[in-house]
């Protein structure tokens, strides 16, 4: 019993890991769009929208990760 | 402790009645999912109370509410796109009143069920298929191999591409579903520190509650951006099945 909810717990952490390419790929993506704007500033109200949606679905790989964990701990 | 952050989604009955041997229940998940609806129909239907040329203030909101519906249709869509405009304005509507009323205090988020959004989700990718089939034909199926591809690549093409248009349903409900999640868990989280703290030294108690008003208007940002996003990728998913490619 101990073990297995010692080992869920490493599962779930491991899961968690995969955030760290959502990091990046956030990253990424916010420091394109401030280069561009710093390249161009008329562009800026042309990709305020595409930012957005950008933004929400890297997010979403991090969710993912986060779905993950959470099934690990409380499902398996 | 681990307990308390996800003590907040447990669905609790309030009423049931029996239908033919199963049990059919008013749960707080579906009173605040009556609550919200109700909450859209209020809107709209007051905002137009007074129908004028030149709107006054409620009209013009709902009809700003309409015009960025349409504009966003017709924007991914195209004109085929306007027949879709009410059940685009439906989905944005009832998730960003459902996500936005999550936020009150003592409410219920029914969109951070995965149950709520995997049935929006199927009920989208059915809407496709159903659009593609009957405007197309068998020639829906060329959306799965693109123009151009060399033939030696294409049943590689054609295995990612499928995965990744059945994946569709799967990503909608689960991103809607994860955000509302991880977003109540860590306002909760917040909220049991400042209770923790507020026993003992009740001035640091400020600190995390100054933190929890910046994630709530954080949370409230998401809760409407989510929506939009659904919104969004609906509108693509149709647009492939509406025009091919």
């Amino acid at each position: 019993m101990e073990l297995t909810l010692g080992l869920k717990a490493i599962g779930a952490g491991l899961a968690c890991l995969g955030m760290i390419g959502a990091g990046l790929g956030l990253g990424n993506l916010v420091g394109k769009y401030f280069e561009s704007i710093a390249r161009q500033p008329e562009a800026e109200d042309k990709l305020k929208g595409m930012f957005f949606i950008g933004l929400a679905i890297v997010e979403a790989i991090a969710l993912f990760a986060f779905t993950v964990a959470m099934i690990i701990i409380f499902v398996l | 402790m681990a307990l308390n952050p996800l003590h907040q989604f447990e669905i609790h009955e309030l009423a049931s009645f029996n239908l033919a041997g199963t049990e059919i229940a008013l749960t707080n998940q579906s009173l605040w999912m009556i609550i919200s609806t109700v909450t859209i129909m209020l809107f709209l239907t007051l905002g137009l109370r007074k129908k004028q040329l030149v709107p006054g203030k409620m009209q013009s909101v709902v009809e700003l509410s309409y015009e960025f519906i349409k504009d966003l249709t017709t924007s991914t869509t195209g004109p085929k796109g306007l027949k879709f405009v009410p059940l685009i304005f439906t989905i944005f509507f009832f998730i960003a009143a459902n996500n936005a009323l999550g936020m009150l205090p003592g409410s219920y988020a029914s969109t951070s069920q995965i149950s709520v959004t995997f049935a929006m989700g199927i009920s989208v990718f059915a809407l496709v298929w159903v659009i593609g089939l009957y405007s197309h034909g068998l020639k829906f199926f060329k959306l799965f191999a693109p123009e151009g591809t060399p033939l030696l690549l294409m049943p590689l093409i054609v295995i990612l591409e499928l995965i990744s248009f059945f994946a569709r349903p799967c990503t909608l409900a689960v991103r809607l579903a994860a955000n509302m999640i991880a977003g109540h868990i860590l306002l909760k989280v917040f909220a049991s520190f400042a209770v923790m703290l507020a026993g003992w030294m009740a001035v640091t108690a400020v600190l995390p509650a100054g933190i929890l008003l910046g994630i709530m208007a954080l949370e409230l940002m998401v809760a409407f951006l989510q929506a939009y996003i659904f919104t969004i990728l609906t509108c693509v998913y149709l647009n492939d099945a509406i025009n091919l490619h």
